[in-house]
């Protein structure tokens, strides 16, 4: 599972509210990488919530990979910044799309439910009286 | 990638040992699934590029495919985990990457827009943010076991999707379908793109003949008030 998925993922669970975002705790985690296309993370960035993401980056260990505040899409989409290591939009392609989530769970902030992630795969599944 | 090779690539994915008739598990054919995601692509641009889902993806096969034609995000959901553990080996197989998640679709809980009236949301816990997926491809359970399966995939689908669904069913509920999507799902427009033979290998016991083919069409519905 990478954060991007993390990001658009929230608990059903009878009781939530938003069930979002669902608090991540990775035992064991990888990265792989991916070429940068930046027309996809322009595209995609206004719908990201940033502050889920900064989250689950630092439940991984990152604290320093993306600061508090959204950089702002001047700085991000900067001519030239893809290339150059380190910038925000290197950064944030990193957070989004490398880093896959092996083991660990996703804990619904309403309720407290854990959902086990196993694999890689998040296991979401609710019994029949969570419904 | 050229039309051909997708479908050959597609055809030497691993496909359900034990289907489970339950879940109206149907391997989707190389031939089908190739012709589906290149039409999305190449007439519609709705592939490379995008965040794309695949709702009740069993093997993978539209996941896969779609991550052949270079999709930047694909996601495939299913309720079956055996399933999602042969799409991720049939994924790594190929050397790609995607992201599965085990979920009932009819559960699933997916930021959608915040376009969508609140009576239409199955579920009024849906978060409502912005819409991370741009298609969602899926072949559903054609409802035949369980009444009503493949309206919930269609539903869930257009609130979930920010361009469009491409999506299988049977010719012969084109009319019921058309009507479902436009008054019932939030749908903008529903169109059957192609006519497609469906070719059922004997799957089940209850099967009598060795193969039958079934005709299905190839539909794409866009959701409405995301554009």
């Amino acid at each position: 599972m990478r954060l991007l998925t993390h990001n658009m993922l929230a608990s059903n669970v009878r009781g939530a509210t938003t069930g979002y975002p669902l608090t991540l705790e990775a035992t064991k985690w990888c990265t792989k990488e991916v070429e940068l296309n930046a027309d996809f993370i322009r595209g995609l960035l206004p719908k990201i919530d940033w502050r889920a993401l900064v989250d689950a980056t630092r439940a991984l260990g990152l604290p320093e990979l993306l600061p508090e505040e959204q950089p702002p899409e001047e700085e991000i989409f900067a001519e030239g910044a893809a290339d150059v290591e380190g910038s925000a939009i290197r950064r944030i392609h990193h957070a989004l799309l490398e880093v896959h989530v092996q083991e660990g769970s996703l804990v619904c902030p309403d309720t407290s439910r854990c959902f086990p992630i196993n694999k890689g795969i998040p296991n979401m599944m609710l019994h029949e009286d969570e419904v | 990638m050229k039309l051909k090779q997708l479908e050959g690539l597609l055809g030497g994915l691993t496909q359900f040992p034990n289907p489970k008739v339950e879940l109206e598990q149907y391997p989707t054919g190389p031939h089908i699934a190739s012709r589906m995601l290149y039409t999305a692509e190449n007439s519609f641009d709705d592939i490379t590029g995008k965040v794309v889902a695949d709702f009740g993806c069993g093997c993978g096969t539209l996941a896969v495919g779609s991550a052949l034609l270079e999709a930047e995000h694909v996601l495939g959901i299913d309720i079956d985990p055996q399933s999602l553990e042969l799409a991720q080996e049939n994924a790594a197989d190929l050397e790609l990457d995607i992201d599965l998640v085990w979920s009932d679709i009819k559960n699933l809980n997916l930021k959608v827009s915040q376009s969508i009236p609140q009576h239409l949301l199955l579920n009024r816990k849906q978060f409502s943010a912005g819409v991370h997926v741009d298609t969602v491809v899926m072949n559903p359970p054609f409802g035949t076991r369980r009444n009503g399966a493949d309206m919930e995939f269609l539903s869930m689908g257009l609130k979930v999707a920010s361009q469009a669904v491409y999506s299988l069913h049977k010719t012969s509920t084109r009319e019921h379908i058309k009507k479902m999507a436009l008054r019932g799902c939030n749908a903008r427009s529903a169109e059957v793109l192609c006519e497609l033979r469906y070719g059922l290998p004997q799957t089940y016991k209850f099967h009598k003949k060795k193969e039958v083919d079934i005709a299905v069409d190839l539909w794409r519905f866009v959701p409405k008030a995301q554009q």
